[in-house]
C-alpha cells in the first residue's frame, strides 16, 4: 500500500493545480480560450454524475467491443503461437510476417472493416482483435521457446509425448509471458475500440466524445475520458490479480 | 515419441521399480561430432548389469554429450551404444532415465508431483502415481516433504527428489549428469553418502558422470578417465572394494588414496 502514497499525492497535487488554474480563468487566458471550454475537475466530477446513465451505456457498449476483441485475439493469439511453436516451418513461413504487420497503422484499416461489415459490433471487436493479437502471440511464442532444453530432455526419458512435454512444462513456463502479453494488449484494447466507433458506429463511448467534442460540451468529455481510463485500469488490474493467483511460483 | 517405444518402455518399466531387470551398457567404436567438432573418437565401454560406471574427465570432453548418446538423446555418428539388447534411440529412451545437471524440478509442481511425473506420463492417474512416488520418498528419506514446492526445498532436498524422480521412470539404466556438482561440500558429502545407500536399495545400472575423481571412486563400482576433446578412454580402473558403508572411511582407506593418485594421473594426462 505504501508504494501508492507518493503517486497519490503527485495525483492529487496536479488535481488540485488543475482545480485552482480552472476555476480562476487563468488555464484559459494561458491557452486563449473562453472559459467555459476549459472545465476544472469539479465540473468534470459534477458531469460525471449527472450523465451516469449516458455515460454507463455507452461505455457498455464499448466495453462490449473490448472484451469480445481480447477473446478474439486471445483464442486466435494462443492458438497461433502454439501452431508456431509445434511447427518449425510455420514459424519461419510466418514470424517474419507477423512482425512485419506490425508495420500496418490497423487503426486506418477501421473504415474498411466499417465499409465491410457495417455499423455492428463486429468490426470494432476485429479491431481490438487485430491490434491485441500481436503482443499476445509474439509474447506467448517467446515464452514457449524460453523452455530450457534440459528440461525437454529429461521429460523425453521420462516418456514424455510431444503433447505432454507442451502441456506440463512448455505450457506453465509460457504463462508468465502470456500474461504480460494479455497486460499490454488490455490497454491498447481501448484505443482500438474508440478508433473502431470513430470509424462508424451509434453508440459507444468513442461516439459520445466525438459528439460531445461538436457541440463543446468539454466536461462531458472529459468524463467520458476519465471513464475509458477507469475501464483500462480496471481490466488491467484484473489481469494481475489472476497472474498473482495462478502464477504462484514466481 | 512414437506409440511403439511407449509400448516397449512401459514393458521394460513393469513390474514397478526397484524390481528393474538388470541391463549392460556397451559402447562400441563411438564417434561424434557437432559439425565439424569432433567429440567422441573411437570409445569402447561397458557397464555389467547392475554396475555402477563413473566418468571423468577434464571438462567440456564430451561427458554430457556420452550420456545424451547413451540415454537416446542423440544418435552417433559411427559405431554403436547397446543397453541390454536396446541399440536404437527409442529402444536406448525406453530403457534409460536422465538426470541433468541442474534439478530441473518444475516449480509449479509439488515434489511428489515431481517425482511422479514418469508415471503420469505413462498415463498412470494422479492419485494412483502419487501413491507409487509416495512409497519412496518414505524410503528415502524424504517424508513429509510431499507437498513441498521445490523452491521451499534445500538443495540436497531437490537434488534428491531429482533423484527420485529418475527413479520412479523404474527404467533399468540410469544416466546421471553431475548430480551433486551444485552443492556445497558437506551437502555434496551427505548426498554421495545417500546415493550410495539408494542404489544398493534399488540396484540400476548408471553411468555417472562427474568432475570429481573421489565421488566417482566413492560411488562407482568402475571408473573410466577420459581425455579432453575428442574423447576417449586415458584409464579405467576399478575402486577399492569393499566399500566402506561411511564415506569418511572410505576415502581415508590407503588402496582409495592410491586409486585417486591414478586417476588423477590419467586426467592429467589426458587433459593435455
Amino acid at each position: 500500500m505504501r508504494r501508492w502514497v507518493l503517486p497519490g499525492l503527485l495525483l492529487m497535487g496536479l488535481v488540485g493545480a488543475w482545480q485552482v488554474a480552472a476555476s480562476t480563468g487563468a488555464l484559459a487566458d494561458l491557452l486563449g480560450l473562453e472559459s467555459f471550454l476549459v472545465p476544472s475537475p469539479a465540473e468534470i466530477a459534477e458531469s460525471l454524475w449527472q450523465n451516469r446513465s449516458l455515460l454507463a451505456e455507452n461505455a457498455w457498449v464499448t466495453l462490449q467491443e473490448v472484451v469480445l476483441g481480447l477473446g478474439f485475439a486471445l483464442v486466435a493469439g494462443l492458438g497461433f503461437a502454439v501452431a508456431m511453436h509445434l511447427s518449425g516451418t510455420l514459424r519461419r513461413a510466418s514470424h517474419p510476417l507477423v512482425v512485419g504487420s506490425q508495420a500496418i497503422p490497423i487503426l486506418v484499416i477501421a473504415p474498411i472493416l466499417v465499409v465491410w461489415f457495417g455499423y455492428g459490433i463486429g468490426p470494432k471487436a476485429a479491431i481490438v482483435a487485430l491490434i491485441c493479437f500481436f503482443p499476445i502471440t509474439v509474447n506467448t511464442l517467446d515464452g514457449l521457446r524460453s523452455v530450457d532444453p534440459e528440461a525437454t530432455k529429461m521429460m523425453r526419458t521420462l516418456d514424455a509425448s510431444r503433447h505432454q512435454i507442451l502441456w506440463r512444462v512448455e505450457g506453465p513456463t509460457a504463462l508468465p509471458y502470456v500474461l504480460s502479453g494479455i497486460k499490454i494488449a488490455v490497454a491498447i484494447a481501448m484505443i482500438g475500440a474508440v478508433f473502431g466507433e470513430w470509424a462508424g458506429a451509434n453508440s459507444g463511448l468513442g461516439i459520445l466524445i466525438r459528439q460531445d467534442s461538436a457541440q463543446l460540451e468539454t466536461a462531458r468529455l472529459f468524463a467520458s475520458v476519465a471513464v475509458l481510463a477507469a475501464m483500462a485500469l480496471a481490466l488491467f488490474a484484473l489481469v494481475a490479480l489472476a497472474e498473482r493467483r495462478i502464477v504462484t511460483w514466481r | 515419441m512414437p506409440a511403439k517405444a511407449k509400448e516397449s518402455a512401459a514393458e521394460s518399466a513393469s513390474p514397478a521399480y526397484g524390481e528393474a531387470p538388470g541391463v549392460a551398457v556397451s559402447i562400441r567404436g563411438l564417434r561424434h561430432s557437432y559439425g565439424e567438432l569432433r567429440t567422441i573418437e573411437g570409445l569402447d565401454l561397458h557397464a555389467p548389469a547392475h554396475g555402477v560406471l563413473g566418468l571423468v574427465g577434464p571438462s567440456g570432453c564430451g561427458k554430457s554429450t556420452l550420456l545424451e548418446l547413451i540415454a537416446g538423446l542423440q544418435e552417433p555418428e559411427r559405431g554403436e551404444v547397446a543397453l541390454g539388447d536396446g541399440l536404437g534411440p527409442d529402444a536406448r529412451l525406453a530403457r534409460c532415465a536422465f538426470m541433468p545437471q541442474r534439478d530441473m524440478l518444475l516449480p509449479w509442481l509439488s515434489a511428489i508431483d515431481n517425482a511422479a511425473l514418469a508415471l503420469r506420463n505413462r498415463g498412470v492417474r494422479r492419485g494412483a502415481a502419487r501413491r507409487e512416488a509416495g512409497l519412496l520418498f518414505e524410503r528415502f528419506g524424504l517424508a513429509g516433504f510431499e507437498q513441498a514446492h521445490p523452491a521451499e526445498l534445500s538443495g540436497g532436498m531437490r537434488q534428491r527428489v531429482a533423484f527420485l524422480r529418475t527413479l520412479v521412470a523404474g527404467k533399468p539404466v540410469l544416466a546421471l549428469d553431475e548430480p551433486f556438482a551444485s552443492l556445497d561440500a558437506i551437502t555434496r558429502a551427505e548426498m554421495q553418502e545417500w546415493l550410495a545407500g539408494a542404489l544398493a536399495a534399488d540396484p540400476r545400472t548408471v553411468v555417472l558422470v562427474t568432475h570429481d575423481v573421489e565421488e566417482a571412486l566413492y560411488l562407482c563400482d568402475r571408473v573410466a578417465v577420459l581425455s579432453a576433446r575428442p574423447a576417449r578412454v586415458v584409464d579405467e580402473l576399478n575402486a577399492p572394494e569393499p566399500r566402506a558403508a561411511d564415506r569418511d572411511a572410505a576415502v581415508t582407506d590407503p588402496e582409495f588414496v592410491a586409486a585417486r593418485e591414478r586417476a588423477l594421473h590419467a586426467l592429467r594426462k589426458g587433459a593435455k
